[in-house]
């Protein structure tokens, strides 16, 4: 018990080192550049201690759960050699994971709000809302896919490279064809795609279908599930971009 | 009392967001697996320590950090701050938002010092590369990159370049390096860069592009006010490969120091071997 609470404790002091740096930032400006003084504090003081508590809980429950169920997921359809339903499965994770992803659903949000003002739909809630919907739905299309052809290029062992810098070059042609009120959108909704508990299954899966697989090397091929799930997401989106206008 | 009550309610809506990843799980373990899960107490303890970590730090983030950065965020970048004393200039120079990109980098490398998909990114790249990877030297260059990245953006809001300029030349470089860096870092880079901007990021860097796009005359926030995300997630890619491509280098460096001290040390020897002979 003892031993379980120094564990607990050097967690909590690993989190407190995590999150120095923000404090420091957020102090540095309010004191030293807006000069003004920090408003009610006592919240925050709470609010921070209850991000350091999460955030030890969070890796606790990452290296006893996400990473364990991801790995021996990954191992079972190695061994079951069912390719159609191990890709299934890929593309339901990256779907599934997307589609209700509160970071995507507040940008979908914000753009279709923007959208609005900029003309490019109607003014209704209506359509604001059938706007957010498609833009969220394309996303988590992409992310699946991207899942798919991430997972299908460890079990054939093709480079990274190619892939990503093809998908670079589909990117760089698709913003000359498409219309330029989408392109920043587009390129962001790469970076928002993968959350908090994506992320870790995803990598733990990729590295366990590296490890289960003959002849694939868990650094080389098990990584770089994410990179696909950050490019697809900008090139689909820019078509939903032309098929609107 | 009260804030029990909202950690429930976050806690609530954690669980609901984990439902359809938590049920595509289950789903598959038990119709296409159909095994049951290796260590399930752990594993469910697991995911509950998960729930809770992530309620708690969501609700600590909308407590203390959310509104004091957005807050922040809106003041660095209202004109009455940029120009501070001065008559209303005619036109604006970038040189005045030196504040904003001072702030966009520090706030950028901090948020993702602390960002949750990173650490679990960093641990497993430490433990699959057998310590190779160093997983905080991983950490602070994708730091580094965001950091980089999200000042870069902000300063083509102020300037209003169009966005797809710099991300083609990140592209551009992003290709050169892949050829010239270590092979096994490149998938790890190439992943670093979605990994940065999830829950800690995307709300305090959202909330400084827009408060920037809309205060600035002639920006439009629908054209200017995204694409710092873009950033975030290009930058943090160079920057690990450049960190790769460093420690390459010091090591050769090292190596090729030590082959030298080596060469001189037989040279001596033979030197005196050949004085002592006769």
């Amino acid at each position: 018990m003892n031993h379980q609470l120094i564990v607990f404790l050097k967690a909590l002091l690993g989190s407190c080192k995590d999150l120095l740096p923000i404090i420091l930032v957020i102090a540095f400006f309010q004191f030293a550049v807006l000069q003004q003084a920090m408003p009610n504090i006592g919240d925050i003081l709470v609010g921070l201690a209850l991000v350091v508590l999460g955030l030890t809980f969070f890796i606790y429950g990452l290296e006893m759960g996400l990473f364990p169920i991801g790995e021996s997921m990954a191992q079972a359809f190695a061994k079951k050699g069912s390719i159609s339903w191990l890709l299934t499965f890929a593309f339901c994770l990256g779907f599934g994971t997307t589609v209700a992803e509160p970071s995507l659903i507040a940008v979908a949000e914000e753009a279709a709000t923007v959208a609005a003002a900029g003309g490019i739909i109607s003014n209704t809630i209506e359509s604001q809302l059938a706007y957010a919907d498609g833009l969220r739905f394309t996303v988590a299309f992409a992310v699946g896919l991207a899942i798919v052809i991430g997972v299908l290029r460890i079990i054939r062992g093709w480079p990274i490279q190619y892939l990503i810098l093809g998908g670079y070059v589909v990117v760089v042609l698709m913003t000359i064809v498409a219309p330029s009120w989408i392109i920043g959108i587009a390129y962001d909704s790469g970076g928002v795609t993968t959350s908090t508990i994506t992320v870790p299954l995803v990598t733990a899966l990729g590295v366990g279908l590296a490890s289960a697989i003959k002849g694939r090397n868990p650094m080389i091929d098990g990584f770089g599930l994410i990179a696909f799930a950050s490019l697809t997401p900008m090139i689909f989106v820019m078509i939903y971009g032309m098929v609107i206008s | 009392m009260e804030l029990f009550f909202e950690f429930l309610t976050t806690l609530k809506e954690t669980v609901v967001d984990v439902l359809p990843i938590l049920s595509i799980i289950l789903g598959f373990q038990l119709l296409v697996i159909r095994k049951p899960i290796p260590h399930i107490k752990q594993v469910g303890f697991g995911f509950i320590y998960v729930l809770i970590g992530l309620a708690l730090f969501l609700l600590g983030l909308e407590k203390a950090l959310f509104p004091l950065g957005k807050m922040m965020a809106e003041q660095l970048t209202a004109p009455e701050f940029i120009q501070t004393g001065e008559q209303v200039l005619t036109s604006i120079h970038w040189t005045d938002y030196k504040w904003v990109f001072i702030f966009a980098a520090a706030i950028g490398f901090s948020t993702t010092i602390a960002e949750p998909s990173l650490i679990a990114v960093a641990l497993k790249a430490e433990e699959v590369s057998g310590g190779a990877i160093n997983a905080n030297s991983l950490r602070i260059s994708v730091a580094i990159g965001v950091a980089f990245g999200i000042a870069l953006g902000s300063y083509r809001i102020v300037v209003g370049h169009p966005i797809h300029y710099y991300i083609i030349a990140g592209y551009i470089v992003v290709v050169v390096q892949t050829f010239f860096c270590p092979k096994l870092i490149v998938p790890l880079a190439y992943d670093s860069g979605g990994v940065t901007t999830s829950t800690v990021t995307v709300p305090l860097v959202a909330a400084l592009g827009l408060g920037l796009a809309s205060t600035i005359p002639g920006r439009s926030p629908l054209i200017d006010g995204f694409g710092l995300i873009a950033f975030a997630s290009l930058c943090p890619i160079i920057a690990v490969m450049a960190y790769a491509q460093l420690t390459e280098a010091r090591t050769h460096r090292t190596t090729k120091k030590l082959e030298k001290r080596k060469r001189i040390k037989e040279e001596k020897r033979n030197l005196n071997r050949n004085n002592e002979a006769p």
